[in-house]
């Protein structure tokens, strides 16, 4: 049983929400998205220093979500807190839409930094935690999401490398490990071998968590946090398309197609679930 | 206004050292300027700017992509970043992450890249930039620049203080031939007018700016009166001088240190090809490779000649 019920019910929203836009559009990056609703609860529900009618106040903390595309999930959250209507959710990638498929921080209101070419968003985020630090914000964090897929990427290293040299503890970033990439498994298509050791050689104080439990996310960030001396990486232990069925049960489920009939059930299981949530 | 010299000779300063001491004195009074490099801070003449503001200066190492990411970042968090590496380095290899990061993400960033076309000299063929200006062209909203001397320098990172955007500097690090006397103010996106002249235009751009000045002097003894433009600004491009100067010259050439495939001359024809069509001759880089050697040997090769302008000249002139 999780401690953080009130997170857990945000967890369950968001999903219910997610689901809700993609079956809106029929198709998209379901699988990428769902993986990351706990993640997005408990920093949208608990742990972002955020003011939703403030959403430019310079002091706040920022959310680079590298792996753009789970952008659909972001604007969730983004909504249940009230920095733009719930209905807003519905227009998801239609022509002059506020909530393109990869987050642009120039389109969505909340929306911190550009994302969607897989690679640049450490980059960003680093620059952004530097120049909180220039500034002298020492209470602003960055918060950082890879794909792994997206750790492909040779940029993703040149970053790893340089913030644990500038010793940036106030980046926290997060690796979705999800196994999966858009070909399929990621240890099929390029195996990245062992995340934790790959991170912790870089410099980065390293923890892997069950990325579905917003306990372990919480208490990874409390432990990142008491540190000062390195970056924080969080790998979460994922699983692609979780709480969504059609997902869990399509591989590989990067991107699908389906009708409104074919996820009818699995929002309704999905809502099921956050009534259970509600009621515990 | 800015006045032309009457007499070319070179600076007596390196454009990298004016480069920094401006940058210096905007961040001794704006906290929010701020400089990144990768791992060429001896090349770029930056060291006095590291040491005096080590808190605002940033050696990424050997890391271009990282670097441009890390600008965008930093600006979207209220600084004033400038980013140098090598010409190529700096927009070649980082073409994604300037679109991207910087452009499609509107942030305010400045980009330099050192050393333009041949006066990349003993660094060779991979160093030498004939393309850097062609491949930011085709990016929305970003500014393209090639400041000409120190003075033109000091105006462009002084105005660049308080403009927001994606800016592109081509930055000669060496010496320059001085064209501007000091004092001299610009406007962004407006050509400055060199010369004056009635029988053809000739539209330059950095080093080649002087080699403009000598040809239309060779040209005067000839008894053919050529205006001479520093298009210092390669976008947005002053379309509107440029009609003007076609109109009442006839006939252009343009002039510069790149690849004139999507270099100024590109730019030039295209933009007078919707306004004011006329003959148009390009000396510069025929859509070739670099290649080492001394820059003076280099400038014969890449016949970036006043020799090479004013054969272009008669010939524009022929074709009116």
């Amino acid at each position: 049983m999780e401690k953080n019920k009130a997170l857990r019910v945000f967890a369950e929203e968001i999903r219910v929400e997610t689901m809700k836009e993609l079956a809106h559009l029929g198709f998209g990056h379901i699988g990428g998205c769902m993986s990351v609703v706990e993640l997005l609860s408990v920093l949208y529900g608990k742990e972002m220093r955020i003011d939703p009618k403030n959403p430019k106040w310079a002091e706040r903390d920022k959310l680079v979500m590298s792996k753009g595309h789970a952008g659909p999930a972001v604007y969730a959250a983004l909504a249940l807190k009230g920095y733009f209507p719930k209905e807003q959710l519905l227009t998801l990638n239609q022509a002059g839409t506020h909530l393109p498929s990869h987050c642009d921080r120039n389109l969505t209101v909340g929306v911190d930094m550009t994302t969607g070419s897989l690679g640049q968003g450490i980059s960003t985020a680093i620059g952004l935690a530097m120049g909180d630090r220039m500034m002298g914000r020492n209470d602003s964090y960055t918060y950082l999401v890879l794909g792994d897929g997206e750790c492909d990427e040779g940029q993703v290293w040149e970053g790893a490398a340089f913030a644990a040299h500038q010793m940036l503890d106030h980046l926290i970033a997060f690796v979705d490990w999800n196994k999966q990439q858009l070909d399929g498994a990621c240890e099929d298509v390029l195996d990245l071998g062992d995340m934790v050791q790959k991170f912790r050689s870089f410099g980065w104080y390293t923890q892997k968590v069950d990325g579905h439990s917003v306990d372990a996310i919480l208490e990874a960030i409390e432990k990142g946090k008491a540190q000062h001396e390195k970056p924080v990486m969080i790998i979460l232990d994922t699983v692609k398309g979780k709480g969504c069925e059609l997902a869990e049960n399509t591989f590989p489920c990067h991107h699908i197609k389906f009708t409104a009939e074919q996820i009818a059930p699995s929002i309704e299981k999905a809502e099921a679930v956050l009534a259970a949530a509600r009621k515990a | 206004m800015y006045t032309v010299k009457d007499k070319l000779e070179k600076e007596s300063k390196e454009m990298r050292a004016v480069y920094c001491q401006t940058l210096q004195e905007l961040a001794r009074e704006d906290d929010r300027i701020c400089v990144l490099d990768a791992d060429l801070v001896g090349s770029s003449g930056m060291k006095p700017f590291f040491n005096e503001f080590p808190d605002r200066a940033v050696d990424c190492g050997i890391q271009e992509n990282d670097m441009i990411g890390i600008a965008a970042g930093l600006s979207a968090a209220g600084m004033v970043p400038f980013a140098h590496s090598f010409a190529p380095f700096a927009t070649r290899r980082c073409a994604d992450q300037i679109f991207i990061s910087c452009a499609y993400n509107k942030a305010n960033v400045r980009i330099v890249g050192s050393d333009p076309g041949v006066t990349a000299a003993y660094n060779g063929g991979t160093h030498m930039p004939f393309e850097d200006m062609g491949v930011l062209m085709s990016f929305p909203g970003v500014t393209l620049v090639e400041p000409t001397d120190t003075v033109q320098l000091r105006w462009l990172v002084k105005t660049l203080q308080n403009e927001y955007g994606v800016y592109y500097i081509r930055l000669l690090r060496k010496n320059a031939v001085g064209i501007f006397e000091e004092g001299s103010d610009f406007e962004l996106g407006k050509i400055a007018r060199i010369r004056e002249g009635a029988d053809v235009a000739i539209v330059a751009s950095g080093i080649l700016v002087a080699e403009a000045v000598k040809a239309a002097e060779a040209l005067a003894q000839e008894g053919i009166s050529a205006a001479v433009l520093n298009a210092f600004t390669w976008k947005p491009l002053d379309g509107e001088t440029l009609a003007e100067y076609a109109a009442k010259c006839g006939c252009v050439v343009t002039a510069e240190n790149h690849n004139i495939v999507g270099g100024l001359g590109s730019a030039v024809a295209s933009c007078l090809s919707r306004t004011c069509p006329v003959p148009v001759e390009m000396v510069g880089i025929e859509d070739v490779f670099g290649q080492v050697g001394p820059e003076s040997e280099l400038r014969k090769i890449f016949d970036l000649t006043p020799e090479h302008i004013v054969r272009a000249a008669k010939a524009a002139i022929a074709r009116k």
